[in-house]
Parts: structure tokens; sequence; C-alpha cells
């Protein structure tokens, strides 16, 4: 068995940031008050779990035996969204994937069952929440994902132990959405404020004492709920350090919100730190984590406040535009056709694990994969070549203001990559202004469009976000 | 390799185009009957008589059938062609082959192309299945590249390179200014051109081919049948095609100064051809000018000029109607228009015009120093392209 705990983590906080007095300029409601993440055009929660749990992976030798993806906006429903993120992170064929939906709840639940798990286990959690122009939904939703690697220290070496946890459920009504809705609706919010409180008094008293913890022991508690007064009004009677939540810079991520909260905690934690995770929804949840002394030493390799430094400001009518609240002027072309399934499916690898081949005769990268190399040499004399992480150099670029996008223009650029081979590739989270020859971009995993339904993933390049972890 | 060529055994003895255009009251049917028409009448023989068709057509229909239809051929072998944008001068290759083949006395190539039923706007292809990695790109874009290549590699400014472009652009609008079939009969300067508002890269809308219907065909016999129809018959002497291996956009090394498929298909048709020094023993060329920077390019990888020079001759009008080697006389895809199907054979048909001093007075060029012209037409993008150049002469060698 062992002790289990975090092995590693990662975050994900989309490139864009949504002012709230841009918002207030347009409606003439809300706060003019700090900031909300905004998930990109081309992002969804999928992606997003992606970003994360790269980041997480990169953190850690070890692998996951499961992989399990909460979010409240599936892409997809009927069809599992985890083995989606499982191709593009190129994990072994017998690694679980499996989705947790429906409520934000579920992101915790798939955390503590981790927790509680003897296989390793990759916990992936993504939300994008969007509510009625003007409103509070809107203004104090954010989007992100996060990703934590959870296992014994026999399946790798842990940055934080779990010391245990209570969970109480309690059901009432006080936000709800319907199936096919894309925001949900709340209760008079007096209500839930005090429905909360006596959860949270009864859920910390308890694990308290059940774990046997002083709250003099504890260094902070990161305190996490959609319903922002019943956080603020529980806070008090818990009386120890409450960390920021975020929630001025980017909004309250639902269903990712608590592991981005421990993600950001982790990325300034000291040794033997007690943390507290305190989630309020359909009933409260207490974790208690205390770190090791390795989490000095393997930081994420992109701290959360670095990317919320990072972000760059989005208008409100972008905004409304990539969640589909405004219908905006297309180029007048064709819009793309479906990605063929069975075709999709024979290059899997390529299109969602940008898996190249690299000719072992000649040691040229192809990208496509190709059965026949460009310099000669037999017929599949060739190997496997992930080159998600390979950085490239723009050679050349462009600027397509004719084809279609649900973002027009399309800044395009012919990429050469370090370890070899070459691309023409879309470029995303950019300006296109900014774009010079010999700008240097990593890949990123992206959805192309959706046609029919199906989403067409594939990757993306944009400017390096931050030199490579010193590692 | 062995690439003999048919140089000298087959003649084009009678050609015929429509006027290209946004033609909203004719059909697919209507321009291909006005092609077969001009063609056969230029050349004295009736549908019946001709052999064997090849039908040169890239998105507006799909097989033989559609030629055999509209010019109600019975019982004749009929091939629908496509090799993308050289999708017309492809037929004329099936064509000739098949003559000098001995399987045929004549045929027919015809290229015909109805894109302004779409709706759209530019060139939409027919979606193929696929697993949605491939890029999706317009081609002026991926054509824009050319631009700051060239300029990084030759040291060239851009805005000076914008400048060349658009001067191509404004030479192939005076040449189809003079040309009673060409899409824009309008001459715009380079300096109003500069001035447009940008579509992809640097290129605006004037720097692309214009989006056309139209239809052109030619009737080819054995060389020696040719004054039968014909006492100015047009000469096969070269007909080269390459298809690259895409190479290009996998090849960290291609740089996007060059079209590597036309300087093969050149240096191919040359030989064919026996010609040494294109500059000096071709009359004129017709060019695949979809893009102003294509053509620029070109002059380069069809041996017109050195390496790096060919944006200078540009600016010195060593192309020009009256410079060294004019090309494009009769407005190009810039000017002429670009029914896709159709536009190799109307390159062709502009040869055909000027050889034959058929062109009209205020744009015929001189055949004093040869009577020898090239045809190129390319079909995709830089790094992927397939590209086809032919050579004709108006008399046997």
């Amino acid at each position: 068995m062992g002790v289990h705990g975090i092995i590693s983590y990662g975050a994900y906080i989309p490139r864009g940031s949504l002012l709230r007095s841009s918002i207030v300029e347009f409606t003439g409601k809300g706060s003019n008050k700090g900031s909300r993440s905004v998930a990109s055009y081309d992002e969804n929660t999928t992606t997003m779990g992606v970003e994360a749990a790269r980041n997480a992976l990169k953190g850690s030798e070890s692998n996951p035996k499961k992989l399990w993806f909460s979010t409240v906006v599936p892409a997809y429903l009927d069809k599992t969204n985890a083995t989606n993120i499982h191709s593009a992170l190129q994990l072994d064929d017998f690694v679980e994937a499996v989705d947790f939906g429906n409520s934000t709840r579920s992101a915790m639940g798939a955390l503590s069952n981790a927790l509680e798990s003897d296989d390793s286990t990759l916990v992936v959690t993504a939300d994008l929440r969007t509510g009625p122009s003007g409103g509070t939904e809107e203004s104090s939703g954010g989007d992100a994902s996060t990703a934590l690697l959870i296992g014994t220290d026999k399946q790798g070496v842990l940055l934080a132990e779990y010391l245990g946890g209570v969970a109480i459920t309690s059901d009432f009504t006080d936000r709800w959405r319907v199936p096919g809705s894309s925001y949900s609706q709340v209760w008079e919010e007096r209500f839930g404020e005090q429905a909360y409180k006596p959860l949270v008094d009864r859920a910390w008293s308890e694990a308290l004492k059940k774990l046997d913890i002083k709250t003099e022991d504890i260094s902070v508690a990161l305190v996490s709920g959609l319903h922002s007064r019943a956080v603020a009004r529980s806070i008090p009677s818990l009386d120890v350090d409450i960390s920021n939540d975020l929630t001025d810079q980017i909004g309250n991520t639902g269903a990712a919100h608590p592991s981005l909260l421990l993600a950001n905690f982790l990325d300034q934690a000291k040794p033997n730190e007690i943390v507290a995770l305190i989630v309020l929804a359909d009933g409260c949840d207490v974790l208690f984590f205390r770190t090791t002394q390795e989490v000095e030493n393997r930081r994420n390799s992109f701290p959360v406040s670095e990317q919320i430094e990072n972000q760059s400001t989005v208008p409100y009518s972008k905004y409304l535009s990539w969640r589909g609240l405004l219908d905006s002027q297309l180029p007048n072309r064709p819009s793309p056709t479906r990605p063929s399934s069975s075709a999709a499916m024979r290059r899997n690898d390529w299109k969602m694990g940008f898996v190249a081949s690299k000719d072992t005769t000649t040691g040229i990268v192809h990208m496509p994969p190709s059965r026949i190399g460009i310099k000669g040499g037999g017929i599949d004399d060739m190997e496997q070549l992930p080159m998600a992480d390979s950085i490239g150099t723009i050679e050349t670029f462009t600027v397509d203001n004719l084809v279609y996008s649900p973002n027009s223009p399309v800044v395009f650029a012919v990429v050469n990559f370090e370890d070899g081979g070459r691309l023409p590739v879309e470029l995303t989270d950019t300006d296109p202004e900014k774009i010079e020859i010999g700008d240097r971009v990593e890949m990123t995993f992206r959805c192309l469009y959706t046609a029919d339904g199906i989403h067409n993933y594939f990757w993306k390049a944009r400017p390096i976000r931050r030199e490579r972890e010193k590692s | 390799m062995a690439s003999h060529g048919i140089k000298d055994q087959v003649a084009i003895v009678g050609m015929g185009c429509t006027s290209f255009g946004e033609h909203w009251d004719k059909s697919l049917d209507d321009l291909i009957i006005e092609a077969s028409e001009k063609a056969t009448k230029s050349a004295g023989i009736e549908t019946d008589l001709i052999d064997a068709y090849w039908f040169g057509t890239s998105q507006s229909a799909a097989s033989g059938i559609a030629l055999a239809t509209p010019l109600r051929l019975s019982g004749k072998p009929v091939t629908r062609v496509e090799n993308y944008c050289a999708t017309g001068s492809e037929s004329l290759r099936q064509a000739c082959y098949a003559v000098a083949s001995g399987a045929y006395d004549s045929a027919m190539a015809l290229g015909a192309e109805k894109v302004k039923d779409s709706g759209y706007q530019g060139l939409n292809a027919f979606p193929v299945p696929t697993d949605g990695t491939n890029r999706t790109l317009t081609a002026a874009a991926m054509f824009s590249l050319i631009i700051p290549a060239y300029a990084k590699r030759y040291g060239v400014d851009e805005d000076e390179l914008r400048y060349v472009a658009a001067r191509i652009a404004q030479k192939n609008h005076f040449n189809g200014s003079r040309n009673e079939l060409a899409q824009f009969r309008r001459e715009i300067s380079a300096e109003k051109i500069c001035e447009m508002p940008s579509i992809a890269g640097c290129l605006s809308v004037m720097d692309c081919a214009g989006v056309a219907d139209g239809a052109a065909a030619a009737i080819v016999v054995r060389a020696e049948d040719a004054h039968k129809y014909t006492d100015k018959p047009l000469y096969i002497k070269a007909l080269s095609v390459v298809a690259g291996d895409s190479s290009g956009l996998v090849d960290p090394d291609f740089d996007f100064t060059t079209l590597p498929e036309c300087a093969v298909a050149a240096e191919d048709a040359y030989m064919q051809a026996g010609i040494k020094e294109p500059r000096k023993e071709l009359a004129m060329a017709e060019v695949h000018d979809c893009f102003t920077p294509t053509e620029m390019i070109l002059m380069e990888d069809l041996g017109f000029c050195e390496k790096g020079t060919a944006w200078q001759e540009v600016l010195d009008g060593s192309f020009d109607i009256d410079g060294e080697i004019p090309v494009n006389t009769d407005g190009g895809l810039k000017a002429f228009g670009h029914p896709v199907g159709a536009s190799g054979l109307r390159m062709f048909y502009e040869t055909w015009l000027q050889l034959r001093g058929e062109a009209p007075a205020d744009r015929s060029i001189s055949l004093e120093q040869s009577q020898q012209a090239l045809v190129h037409n390319l079909g995709g993008y830089p790094g992927e392209m397939v590209s086809f150049v032919g050579i004709v002469g108006a008399e046997l060698s």
C-alpha cells in the first residue's frame, strides 16, 4: 500500500483574460473589479485538460495506471472525453480512461477516490464557465484546468502526502443546470449562504477530530466553492490562514478550482506544511495534505501565478463570439467538413499525439508520418518520434484573411523543429502583428473546428510561453 | 530516366476559347459547346470525325460523360482529366500522346470550369474525407509565403518586392486590357495596387488570379496531316509534367524561393525541344501567374533569368509585351481569369494566336527572333505542386 499523495501536478490557465470592466462597459451591469480567464475559440475542456496533464506528467517519471477526467462541460456526451486526453498524452493502452461528469463535486469525488486508490491515477479537471450577458455567473466564472498525478510513495516520490479527509453530503438546490444549457441558474443568494455554513462547520470539526489535527498545525486552508458568499461566510470560524482564492484575477473555475488552488499552493509551499482543501459543493469536502521535502525540487514547470501574469486581454466582443453568444460574420468560404472517423483512427498517433516518423536510414523526420522517406530508402523504414514537446522556429509565415476560421485571420507559419522535421502549421494564442521570422514556438493541443458535432482535434503552434524548465 | 518527347510528331490544327468571366448566364454545357464549336470551326472538322476526347475539369464534373452529353458524342472514347490547376494542359498532353502513339488520327482536348455557381468567393475544391489534420490555408496565403522568403534569401526589401509583385499585375492588366476575351480589361498601376488592403500576407486581391468561368479547346492530329486542316499549324515541341512529392512541406531545407517541380519540368521540356537558351530561343511565354509572386520566381525557375534577379528584371520590363521575352501577353491568369480546367488550354490559345500572327495588333509580339512559345501551367502550392511545361512552334525543325 504505502503512503498516498500527490506525485506531480499541473495547471493550465488559458491566455485570454477578460476585464470585468469591459463587461460593465457593454452591459452597464456588474462590478469593475478584476478579471476572469477565458478559453480561446479553439479550446474546450478536453484541450485544456490535455494542457494541464502534459504539464503534470512533465513533473515526474511515473506514469498513471488510470486517467480520470472530470468536467461540467464535456466536449462529448456518450463518447468518453478522457480517451481523447489519453491519446493526446500517448498513454499506454492499458491505462483506464474514464469521465466523471455532471457536477463540480464530481471533480472532488475523482480526487478523493484517487487518493484512496492503490493505482496511480491522473486526475484531470477542467471547466469553462459562462452565464447570461452582464450577470454574475458570467463575470465571476473562469476557465482553467488542472491535473494531479495521485499515487503512493511506491509509485513515485510524493510532493505532498494525503493525510485523510471527510465528506458531508447535503441535498439542496441552490444552483442547477439542465442538460444542454450552457450555464447555471441560482437560488436567492442568502439561502445557499445559510445552507453551507453549518455544513462547513461540521465537516471541519469532524475532519480535525478524525485526523487529530490542530488548527495551529495548519499552514493554510484553501477554500473553494461556486457560492462566493457562502465561502466568505464560512471562513471566519475555521480559525486558520486562508489562501488567496484567485477569483479576483481569473474567476471561479468551477470543477477545476479546488485543485487549481492546490496547484497554486504547491507552487510556493515549503516542506512539512499542512494544507487543508475545503470545498463547498452539494455538501462539504475537507482534505488534508502535508508537503514533503521534495516539494521544493519539483515545482510545476509553469506556476499558476506566472500563467496569470502572462495572460492577455480579450475584448468582451471576442469573448462573446468565442462562446457562440454573438454571431460574427465569417469569411465567405465554405465551412469545413467533419473529419473522417476511420481516417482519424488510422492516424490517431499523429492527429492526437503529434507523433512523427523518423527515417531510420536518413534520420529525416517526417510530419505527417510517412511510410517512404523523402530522400529515398525502403518502405516502412521508420520509427515513431513524439514531437509534442519539440520546440520549433518560424521559417516564414503569412496571415490569411480569406480562409474559414472561427477567429479570422488565421496566422500560419512554416515551422522547423529542433528535433528535426518541418510542418506548415497554424499559430494560436498570438497577435499577428507581433510574429517575426525566427520566433520560437511550442505545440499545443487544440480543436481546429467542430463540424457535424465532431471536434476536429489537432495541434497548433504558439509562441513559447517561457524558456524550458531548468530540470 | 528516359523522356523522349514527341517533338514535331503532333500538331494543333484548331483552337477555340470562350471569354472568361462571371458567366451567370452560361452553364458548363454552354461553355463546352462554345469552345468546341470555335475549335472545330477553326480546324474545319466536325465533332463526329474527331476520334477521341480528353476533358479537363477540376471541380465542375466528374467523368467523360460531362463532355459527351452536351456535345452528343456517340460511341466515342472520352476521358475526364484532373491534375489541379494544370488540368487543362494535362488534357492536351493526353490527347497529343494518343495521336502520337498512332491509336487515333485526331483528338480534342477541352478544358472547362464553372466556378461561379458555388456561392463562395475564390476556388473551392471538393472535400475529400480526411483525418482532419491537413492544412486548410487558402492558395493566396500559401503563395504569399514566397515574398518574405525571397526577401530574406536575396536581401531584397519586402516593400520593394511588394512593388515588384504589383508591377507584374500592372503588366498583366495592361496586356489583358487589349484582349477582348479577358475577364478584366482595365489597366491599373502598380502604385495603386500597393495601396490596396492585404488579404493574405502582403498580397491584395489584385495580386490574385481572376476567378472565372470559361472553356478552351484544341484539336490535334499527326504532324504530317496538319496541312489538311490549316496552313498554319502549331507543332508540339515538348510536353512535360512533374508531380512533386510534397517534400517541400516536410524538408526543413526548402525555403519557398523556388518551385522545384517547375524547374524540373522546364529542364525536361527544353531537352525534348532541343532548347539551350530559352530566353533567346523563345518568342514568348504564357506562365501560371496564379499570384504575382509566382510569376516572379517562375522567371528564374524557367531559366529566363538568374536566381535572385527576377525582381530586378520585372522592374526593367524584360517580360513586358515589348520586352526581351514577353510573358502573359494575353493578360495571364491575373487579367484573363482562371477557370481552372480551361487555363492550360487558354495559354496554348494565346500561343496559337501569337505564333500565327493573329493576335490583335496592340498586343502582338515580334516573331523575328523565334517562332516558338512556352506554356507553363501549375497546380497546387509551393512545396507540393504539379507543374506542366509545354513548347510549341510554328515550324517543323
